[in-house]
């Protein structure tokens, strides 16, 4: 296993603040120098799709790829937007790379936007995230002083605007469609699939939307090569990856890993295994999204093909540790509160869904639910999956359905006793 | 009824975008900074700067959580009551403030001083439980640290 720090290595320098300086003097901007120097823009894309990089945001799709569907011929303005909306329950680690490792991220923009042809950037930060946006404005001035933003960058002849933009606090942005939406001054409702953003995205044009962990990866990519990065972790799910651990853990944290690392490696020796000499009782391994796993799924890789082999997900990388004095019905009630309150709407399944399940959950939680509620929250889920313009629906009914497979007795319990046997809190 | 000060800044705002429209939920950022909730003349300025209805403002305005129509308190606390802080203790954070504020969550103090806030999850559950207050982050809240922090507020 490969020890070395990546994406975290400048924050373990001791004094290290991240300002541009800092940045340079630790070989920052190397990348974006050698590329603007020696590479055309399909030979960045092709080392990034050799490198085998695939989103950190959530869907896990290959980064290069994606840059690739963006038409070469399009007479349109191209436009690269970061996703720096980080919401999914569970997640801190793009708040911490924004706070951070500020230079880290433009570098990856340039570069990103240099490969697309993209001469205006945005960064869409979370709107509760007023530190992370003072501390982007900061990197972003220091970056157009020193000519690594703006016109003529570095004499290549390569001009890029980047443009700092604050959400205002709604989950569905989170969602690269809804983002865009927000960007534009709306609703963040998300737009129905086909087009995709490469072909019609902001404003209509081509526009490929990256997640703020995806783009740290890219100067690194570059630097060393694509063969470097494919030898850290599977060969399916390259390059170091940031786990979010949080919950009933004695050391949570962001922690910058392969993805051949163990969930129980991750839990136990990374995050120092569970306190108070209590024991493990479940794990939600990408996110209050995905579906819940149980001591049985410990040694499974926390890699993207795993997990869902798993009968889960690898999602945004947050991992959630529940010890066994958590009350499952307890955790479906939170779980679904969040999506019922972040859905946006348009969809009757998952506008109705999400609010359903939540009043199911909570009164089966507070001692009046019925033996028929189990499968009607099944029942519920079912109808809610695969049939609404974006996945927020099938985010929403996932976790449930796993909740119920595997602590059904929990629930049952709940009914027949007419109260939560674990006290509520 | 807008300063001069934020109408410059409205308008470096929209410079930076290819589409005007881009620049509405900064400027609404801006005008609630100024006007402290986004009352309805407040949206009615915003309106008439973009060219659009009063209705399509409010549409967009109270589709986002940190966009208020209601008046909010001098003090904004914000409580995440998602699954890690949940976890940790953060109804009993929500109770204790409760009760020490005399309001329940979603209101502000007869004083106008503090809004008190459940909020989704924070991005902070490795330090959970986690609050934001005016924006500001405070880790591994207890009830002794909210304690402090009241006072704090309620000085100012």
């Amino acid at each position: 296993m490969v020890d070395e720090k990546i994406l975290t290595r400048y924050q373990e320098i001791p004094g290290y603040t991240g300002t541009i300086d800092e940045y340079v003097d630790h070989g920052g901007y190397q990348a974006l120098v050698q590329a603007l120097k020696h590479m055309q823009p399909a030979e960045v894309i092709d080392a990034v799709k050799r490198s085998g990089l695939r989103g950190r945001g959530g869907a896990g799709f290959p980064c290069g790829v994606k840059w690739s569907f963006i038409p070469k011929d399009s007479t349109k303005p191209k436009y690269l937007v970061v996703n720096g909306d980080e919401s999914e329950p569970g997640t801190f680690k793009d708040r911490m790379l924004i706070e951070e490792e500020p230079h880290q991220i433009l570098e990856g923009v340039i570069l990103a936007s240099y490969a697309i042809g993209c001469h205006q950037a945005f960064l869409y930060c979370r709107g509760e995230f007023v530190r992370g946006a003072e501390v982007l404005r900061r990197a972003l001035d220091e970056a157009y002083a020193r000519g690594y933003v703006g016109r003529n960058i570095l004499g290549s002849g390569f001009d890029l605007d980047v443009v700092l933009h604050r959400g205002a606090g709604a989950y569905i942005c989170g969602e690269e469609t809804g983002l865009l939406e927000s960007l534009e001054g709306k609703r963040g409702q998300p737009r129905p699939k086909p087009p995709f953003p490469a072909i019609s995205g902001l404003y209509a044009c081509p526009t490929v939307v990256n997640n703020v962990e995806t783009l740290s990866n890219i100067p690194h990519i570059l630097l060393r090569g694509a063969e470097w990065y494919t030898s850290i972790g599977p060969p399916k799910s390259t390059g170091p990856r940031l786990f979010s651990v949080s919950g009933h853990v004695v050391r949570p944290g962001n922690f910058e890993l392969p993805m051949s690392v163990t969930l129980r490696q991750l839990i136990f020796e990374h995050a120092g295994g569970i306190p108070n000499g209590r024991r493990l009782k479940a794990v939600i391994p990408g996110g209050s999204s995905a579906p819940v796993l149980t001591e049985q799924h410990l040694d499974v890789t926390m890699d993207f093909d795993s997990l869902a082999a798993a009968g889960s997900m690898g999602g945004s990388g947050a991992v959630i540790v529940m010890d066994d004095t958590t009350c499952m019905v307890r955790v479906g009630e939170i779980v679904s509160r969040f999506y019922h309150h972040e859905s946006c709407g348009q969809c009757t399944q998952c506008r109705e869904g999400t609010a359903w399940l939540h009043k199911v959950l909570h009164r089966i939680e507070h001692g009046q639910g019925r033996k028929e509620d189990l499968d009607l929250l099944l029942d519920m889920c079912d109808n809610m999956k695969g049939k609404t313009i974006c996945v927020l629906s099938d985010a929403a009914a996932m976790p449930i359905e796993s909740y119920l497979k595997h602590f059904r007795e929990e629930f049952e319990r709940h009914v027949r006793e007419r109260a939560c046997p674990f006290g509520g809190d | 009824m807008i300063s001069e000060a934020t109408q410059k800044r409205c308008a470096e705002l929209v410079k930076r975008y290819p589409e005007k429209r881009s620049a509405l939920i900064p400027i609404l950022h801006e005008v609630q900074a100024e006007v402290g909730h986004l009352s309805p003349e407040a949206v009615e300025w915003v309106a008439g700067y973009f060219g659009l209805s009063p209705a399509d403002v409010m549409s967009v305005a109270s589709f986002y959580d940190m966009l208020s129509l209601e008046p909010v308190g001098k003090h904004l606390i914000y409580v995440c009551q998602n699954l890690t802080c949940t976890l940790l203790g953060a109804e009993r954070l929500i109770r204790h403030l409760e009760s020490k504020l005399g309001v329940r969550t979603g209101e502000t103090t007869p004083d106008g001083k503090i809004t008190l806030k459940r909020m989704e999850c924070l991005a902070s559950c490795g330090t959970a439980p986690s609050i934001q207050v005016d924006g500001v982050y405070h880790h591994q809240v207890t009830p002794e640290k909210l304690d402090a922090l009241l006072d704090e507020l309620r000085r100012d």
